[in-house]
């Protein structure tokens, strides 16, 4: 085992992506991002890979697809208005099914809001921000060993499923610095994109229900053709209803169909909890510590942490909440994914400690919280 | 005769434009420089915006790839300096390169990478319906303009120029065989490359302003077409409205990845960086 170092959240993505063969990086400046940006501006070159900073996000997410599609591991950073500006061509890599990850360290909004504030307030618009029915992978890690587990996970699942993945992160825990020793090589998978046998296909698109793409990239000796518009087996545009009805299922199934391999969860203290909190990024963390104290004051308090959040945990969280009185969902914004947990455990008692101010969500305030639920 | 076949998706055709667009003249002589470069297909990247000229790429047997609308540089960057033994080309519309693209089209031209830009200027929005470009003369009809434009157009060339383009020329579709020309030393030359050829637009121009058919059309752009020698003897004032065509820039200014290469190399050696 390497010995531990300080490192802050963003700078553990910068490993992780290392890690994970990440040799491209486009992007733009902006806090709470940027130190991403400085770390792969630093690192790529020594590893022959690619640093380009860009003219603004637009082109950012546009460089990074265009050489994920030349055969590179690839990733961008930004914060709410970036990831904004990226929504398009998101959505244009979703279409395409071009594997990448998208960082996006989130601070208060709308518009340039608090940007150096922590907020969680991007999580509906990572499931829905680009248009069109689309499939989305948003991983939330809290815990620095996560962070780089997750950004690994993250690239894993783009090759896998040849798809962008979102990764989150909060202000608190990107800039938060703490002791970490690296997870060796042998403690994680690295995943790679899978190509054809014989490059002797066209239909690069031609799959099973549910099954992403097994395709050549640009310049491995088959020349393809790879669009924006809804395409056909061989990529090319189509407006024939069942073709485009088939891709367009087709691509929502891959992450439907795997989402039993592709969801994590992690519990503290559930079985005998009579209140279980839902709680994610930064907020798992304060929802952990509150955890500790509650249960030394013999509340019986639970956690559920999401480390996936889309596909979100449907199964995962009723199994959780099985028994359990109420349900706390705190999170980092006026209220988002406690629509979900509502939508999950339709008839349960589901309260929210929900805030976006530009200060975290404190333990203390979390314990007064359950206090006043469980009447202690 | 030229082995130009390899070069074309047989298997896409026909070609979905307009009968008597000029696209067509700027893909066939592009093939024809393909042809005559003999570059090996699968060597090849041709990206797009989105328009009528941004459906090109879909019909040459090359790698292409048709992204969104006004940002096929910043993909074709990606994937350049990803793989930068290979050619790139890339195709834009007037809208696509000078309105929502212009800021990728400037940072292009800066940086010096190693891509040839073919804007197809047909002077209007051709794909949507004809509207008003940034490069629509000025009293024209469109359908956004319906009482004519009073706006100023861009200069293209002098706008590449400006940015730092290294090779910049413009062309005409009723000079197939010069434009074959340009389009073959923009891609011999080392650096950001860009060629304008003016195309006519007959449907969604032409016929709002007394050009609907493709004769007229390319007459009025042969009448606005001034040889770049010749212009030089004109006044600013004479040349506003014209198509002066020619080789405006051919220099040499050290390329975006060479300089990478030695950044790397930095890198690589221990060198020094900012704390
Ligand atoms: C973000 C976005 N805005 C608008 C459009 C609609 N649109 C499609 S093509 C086009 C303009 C095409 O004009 P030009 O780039 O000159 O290409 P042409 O069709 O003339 O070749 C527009 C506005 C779009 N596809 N995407
Ligand atoms: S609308 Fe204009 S630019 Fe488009 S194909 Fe027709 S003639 Fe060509
Ligand atoms: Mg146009």
């Amino acid at each position: 085992m390497s010995s531990k170092e300080i490192y802050s959240g963003n700078e553990l993505v910068v490993k992780g992506a290392i890690a994970a063969g990440c040799r491209f990086f486009a992007g733009y400046p902006i806090t709470p991002s940027s130190e991403v940006a400085e770390g792969m501006a630093k690192t790529l070159p020594k590893h022959g890979g690619v640093f380009v900073q860009m003219e603004d996000e637009i082109a950012s997410i546009g460089a990074i697809i265009g050489a994920s599609l030349s055969g590179k591991k690839v990733l961008t950073a930004t914060s709410g208005p970036g990831f904004s500006l990226k929504q398009e061509n998101l959505g244009a890599a979703m279409m395409a099914e071009v594997p990448l990850v998208i960082l996006n360290v989130m601070r208060g909004g709308p518009s340039t809001g608090l940007p150096t504030r922590p907020a969680q307030s991007d999580v509906m618009q990572a499931r829905w921000g680009t248009h069109g029915d689309h499939p989305v992978i948003v991983l939330t890690p809290a815990f620095p060993k996560e962070i780089f587990l997750s950004t690994v996970e993250a690239f894993n699942l783009s090759e896998r499923f040849m798809t962008p993945v979102i990764l989150l992160l909060d202000e608190v825990i990107a800039h938060a610095h703490e002791p970490l020793a690296v997870p060796e090589p042998t403690e994680y998978e690295v995943v790679n994109r899978k190509y054809p046998e014989k490059l002797d296909s066209l239909e690069i698109y031609k799959r099973e229900m549910g099954e992403p793409p097994i395709r050549p990239d640009f310049f491995m000796g088959l020349p393809i053709h790879i669009d924006s518009l809804e395409h056909s087996d061989y990529g090319t545009p189509t407006t024939h209803p069942e073709v485009v009805e088939l891709h367009q299922r087709r691509r929502l199934a891959k992450v439907e169909k795997y989402k039993d391999e592709i969801i994590k969860v992690k519990t503290y203290e559930e079985e005998d909890a009579e209140i279980l909190i839902f709680a994610y990024g930064s907020m798992a963390r304060a929802s952990l510590d509150a955890v500790r104290e509650l249960r030394k004051m013999g509340i019986k308090a639970g956690l559920f942490q999401p480390l996936t959040l889309w596909p979100f945990p449907e199964k995962a969280l009723e199994k959780a909440a099985q028994g359990k009185k109420k349900i706390l969902v705190v999170e980092m914004n006026w209220g988002q994914m406690i629509y979900e947990v509502e939508r999950v455990l339709k008839d349960r008692n589901i309260e929210g400690l929900l805030r976006m101010n530009g200060y975290a969500i404190t333990p203390v305030e979390i314990i007064n919280r359950v206090k006043e639920l469980t009447h202690a | 005769m030229l082995d130009y076949e390899k070069y074309l998706r047989t298997r896409t055709f026909p070609l979905p434009w307009c009968p008597g667009c000029g696209i067509g003249t700027i893909f066939k002589a592009t093939v024809m420089v393909f042809a005559k470069l003999g570059w090996n297909p699968d060597d090849l990247l041709v990206v797009s915006g989105i328009g009528c000229s941004g459906r090109l790429p879909t019909y040459f047997n090359t790698n292409t790839l048709h992204t969104t609308h006004g940002r096929a540089l910043t993909f074709a960057t990606g994937a350049k300096l990803a793989q930068p033994e290979k050619k790139v080309v890339v195709f834009s519309g007037d809208g696509d390169a000078l309105a929502i693209g212009g800021n990728h089209f400037i940072h292009a031209c800066r940086r010096n990478l190693d891509i040839k830009y073919i804007i197809v200027n047909n002077c209007i929005y051709g794909m949507t319906g004809g509207q008003v470009s940034p490069t629509t003369p000025g009293g024209f009809v469109t359908t956004t303009t319906p009482y004519g434009n009073s706006e100023p157009h861009f200069n293209t060339v002098e706008m590449a120029k400006a940015a730092g383009a290294t090779y910049v020329a413009r062309e005409t579709v009723n000079r197939p065989r010069q434009l074959q020309t340009v389009i073959e030393n923009a891609f011999l030359h080392k650096g950001f490359s860009v060629v304008e050829a003016i195309s006519n637009c007959h449907i969604n121009l032409g016929r709002r302003n007394k050009l609907r058919h493709p004769i007229p059309m390319l007459k009025w752009i042969e009448e606005l077409t001034v040889p770049l020698a010749k212009a030089k003897d004109m006044t600013p004032e004479e040349l506003e409205k014209r198509f002066v065509v020619g080789e405006f820039v051919k220099r040499d200014r050290p390329e975006y990845y060479d300089i990478y290469r030695e950044t790397m190399k930095k890198a690589q050696e221990g060198g020094k960086h900012a704390e």
